[in-house]
């Protein structure tokens, strides 16, 4: 044990933007991706706002050549394009070189497919090809195929919004076991009218601008995006001269075994999720230079989250922003598209905004970073926490 | 109003699959959240549902559900006053 | 490293598996294409106040990990790890019906909560109020064997004593139409001991949840011991017989140690073909398949794997499950080997302990 898990190339597409850099660029403009949602026909179109990518399907077709009769969902083209970068990123030339595996989270998979042609699978055989593409683990297969990753494995992870964490938690702990060397993970979550409508029915969509850590907070934005990272071991990275962006240094996941939906009020899942994260990092809570908070602006999960870092940290609360307000959440991929915000705010020294806020919670007096910060970070800690009291920390930092 | 309280009682037991209850088994003024019937949150949220479908009334705010249906009975006046259909 | 063993089992099934005190005694016949589990009374199991909101799914994992915990004489565990291909898929049909039907209006959070992949999982935690890891894995035919792989990962490396693991999935009435029409399901009604006579593609779906609580200690519950589990996202047909025995290469075994080989044989002449494969390859080995009993599903691997933790446990063969006349004296080493529709196979090595 002891070894070091390298992360050598980054992938994403987002609503703001469609690779690592254009999201950078967002990042420290502070320009936000929410609109009014344009790419489903829902009747909440003037209730909600939307972190959507502007690609249409056809145009991600025709990036990734897939031929006519392909059968990918939303979830699968965005997961196949932010997999390609974080591969080309990484400079895997020869993808069989090295023992590579691949796990991907998604929640919503081919469900985008299968809510436009739920009836029609019955009589319009042109539609039935998507049938097969539902069940969350073939968009997977379909990266995979992608990237060439063959006789590997490849498994998918789905605890919500916490599962892009996880699987990069999972990626960590089979280079450190030795069971692969190079390991792509990360997450695909495309929007649908299942996911706008059931957020919906639990009330805690916000029909304006979401405003994480804001007192008079109304809710979450939905968002789509795909992030993948790759890991390699330090058998790789020595060998091949590798250039490493930063490291996965600790990880924790625990239950809140609290609700089906909400968080505990006082977040035990994620404070037993960091302080595993540290423990697992050989950290003190002091060590910790930026929370990349999950901060979904929800009443509940902003609150909870809030308590729970304070539980953690005490008086020294680091730096901290949620930068929720730029994509939206972004479900299963939430966790990956924050590693990758992480690895760069690592690199630039920069930490981002907390976008929207005006007004400080009433509960308690800790304040997100509001404006652009340059700051030296050494460590970052990213939290991701889910429906099904799925609570995650990954810790990234610079030095092995 | 009794007529409406009935209706409430058979809707909460259908909704909410309370299947080993019968109407005469909840009182009017029995809480239904909490120590009493023991419902939650989640089930705040189908009856904002039935509010709507059932009476046509809106909330938009889950926390409004806390007082409205703390019992039968006031939900019945709730419903009363509200009910646009 | 540490050693891994299984310490309980619990099974629902399209047979009655949920008593553990029994083997396969009685068999439940069908002649159809689409099978449902046995069911036991949940209401034994589960608060009807907590059951009442609860997926077939849910309540299929709630009761097999009760019976498991009991069987393993433990009332915590410091992981829980389910695999499921779909989650509850019937709330899911439920809750896209009704944004068709009732044109996104008066729709209500339950079917969309209890969609999502990991509600069984959570669950779980609720009931047994355990906040430890909790992971769900959702990859076709090895969503199971995912599982179980992490479990191993954590408790070889003695980051955790006591795991609960399973795989769990269930019927959906609009899943199962449109498959049917895909030819995944059977054309035609089909007996259990016909199956793999059936010239037709597709298979008969089923549904089921075994959970398994998975230990680094040996205790006098114990079952057998794991191995090693391992997958593949593809695997050509050619290049099954040399993965084999590779994998046991890998645990110092040749063919001739196998004392016996489980195969996920569905009874789909388009994809039978890889089982095939094995079954010459190890011709001398005792053979035996499950799925004639349980029925295909994502996660129809963890009957197998079941049936494999019996058999070694009570060093016997039910006669139903044969699949080559090849007799042994004793059952020590098994290797699983299964596949969906020629994608995530996977092989599961166990050992008597």
């Amino acid at each position: 044990m002891g070894k070091g898990v390298a992360i050598t190339g980054m992938g994403i597409i987002s609503a703001i933007g469609n690779n690592v850099a254009e999201n950078y660029q967002s990042l420290i403009n502070a320009q936000k991706g929410i609109s009014r949602v344009k790419k489903i026909n829902t009747n909440h179109v003037n209730d909600i706002m939307v972190g959507e990518i502007a690609f249409t399907n056809t145009e991600m077709e025709q990036q990734l050549q897939l031929p006519k009769t392909n059968n990918y969902s939303r979830t699968a083209l965005l997961g196949a394009l932010a997999a390609k970068e974080a591969f080309k990123n990484a400079r895997i030339k020869d993808v069989n070189q090295y023992k590579t595996g691949l796990i991907s989270a998604t929640s919503v998979g081919g469900m985008d497919m299968t809510e436009k042609y739920f009836y029609d699978y019955l009589e319009n055989p042109e539609t039935q090809k998507y049938i097969e593409g539902h069940h969350a683990g073939d968009s997977t297969q379909k990266i995979a195929e992608q990237l060439g990753i063959k006789e590997s494995l490849v498994t998918t992870i789905s605890t919500a919004c916490s599962s892009a964490a996880n699987a990069i938690m999972l990626g960590a702990r089979l280079i450190k076991a030795g069971k692969l060397d190079r390991v792509v993970v990360g997450g695909s979550d495309c929007l649908s009218k299942f996911t706008i409508n059931g957020f919906k029915t639990l009330m805690i969509l916000s029909d304006t601008y979401s405003t994480p850590f804001d007192d008079n907070r109304k809710g979450l934005n939905l968002g789509e995006a795909a992030a993948f990272l790759v890991l390699e071991s330090d058998k790789v990275v020595e060998a091949e001269n590798k250039p490493v962006l930063a490291y996965v240094k600790g990880y924790g996941n625990a239950n809140d075994a609290f609700h089906q939906t909400a968080s505990s009020d006082h977040g035990d899942g994620a404070t037993l999720a960091m302080e595993q994260a540290l423990k697992v990092a050989g950290y003190a809570p002091s060590d910790i230079d930026y929370i990349n908070a999950h901060g979904t602006a929800t009443g509940n999960n902003d609150l909870s989250e809030g308590r729970a870092i304070i539980r953690v940290f005490g008086n020294h609360v680091p730096d901290f922003s949620s930068t929720k307000a730029y994509t939206g959440h972004t479900l299963a991929a939430a966790g990956a598209i924050e590693a990758v915000y992480s690895v760069l705010a690592l690199q630039n020294n920069i930490i981002y905004p907390n976008l929207n806020f005006k007004t400080q919670m009433k509960e308690f007096n800790i304040t997100p970073q509001l404006t652009l910060k340059e700051k030296e970070l050494k460590t970052v800690l990213s939290n991701s926490l889910g429906f099904g009291g799925n609570c995650s920390t990954v810790i990234f930092s610079k030095e092995q | 109003m009794d007529a409406l309280k009935q209706e409430l009682k058979e809707n909460l037991i259908e909704q909410l699959n309370l299947e080993d209850m019968s109407p005469e088994d909840i009182a009017n003024d029995d809480m239904l959240f909490g120590d009493g019937l023991g419902l939650d949150s989640i089930d705040a949220l189908e009856l904002i549902v039935m509010l709507d479908k059932n009476y046509g009334i809106k909330l938009t705010d889950p926390k409004e559900g806390r007082a409205i249906f703390e019992s039968i009975n006031t939900m019945a006046a709730y419903i009363s006053e509200h009910r646009t259909k | 490293m540490k050693n891994v063993y299984i310490n309980s089992v619990g099974s629902i099934s399209a047979q009655k598996t949920f008593d553990n005190t029994e083997f396969l005694n009685e068999i439940t016949e069908y002649n159809d294409n689409v099978i449902f589990a046995v069911n036991p009374v949940y209401k034994d199991y589960i608060p009807p106040a907590a059951a009442r909101r609860m997926a077939k799914g849910i309540k299929m994992g709630i009761v097999t990990s009760k019976i498991a915990l009991k069987e393993a004489n433990i009332n915590q565990v410091d992981a829980i790890i389910t695999g499921t291909g779909m989650g509850c898929v019937r709330d899911s049909e439920k809750f896209v019906s009704a944004i068709i039907d009732n044109d996104e209006q008066y729709l209500t959070p339950t079917p969309f909560i209890q969609s999502t992949h990991n509600t069984v999982g959570g669950q779980i935690a609720l009931e047994l109020n355990c906040k430890g890891y909790n992971f769900t894995y959702v990859h076709s035919s090895i969503s199971f064997e995912s599982a179980v792989m992490d479990a191993l990962l954590q408790l070889q490396l003695d980051e955790a004593k006591h795991i609960l693991v399973g795989g769990v999935d269930e019927l959906g009435d609009h899943t199962t139409k449109i498959h049917k029409i895909i030819n995944h399901i059977k054309p035609e009604a089909i007996t259990p001991t016909n199956l793999l006579k059936s010239k037709t593609e597709g298979a008969v779906f089923g549904e089921g949840a075994n959970f398994f609580v998975l230990s680094n200690e040996k205790s006098n519950t114990s079952y057998a011991e794991i191995v090693s589990v391992k997958t593949y996202n593809t695997l050509k047909q050619e290049a099954l017989k040399q993965q084999a025995i590779a994998f046991l290469k890998e645990h110092d075994l040749s063919t001739n140690d196998l004392d016996l080989l489980i195969l996920g044989n569905n009874g789909d002449v388009n994809f039978d073909a890889y089982y095939h494969t094995l079954s010459e390859t190890f011709s001398k080995t005792p053979q035996a398949y499950y799925k004639h009993l349980s029925g295909e599903f994502n996660t129809a691997s963890s009957f197998g794997f079941w049936l494999a933790s019996k058999v070694i446990k009570t060093q016997s063969l039910p006669e139903i499950v044969r699949l080559n006349g090849l007799q042994t004296s004793q059952y020590k080493t098994v290797l699983l080997y299964n596949q969906y529709r020629g994608e995530n196979h996977s092989f599961t090595l166990l050992r008597q302990c």
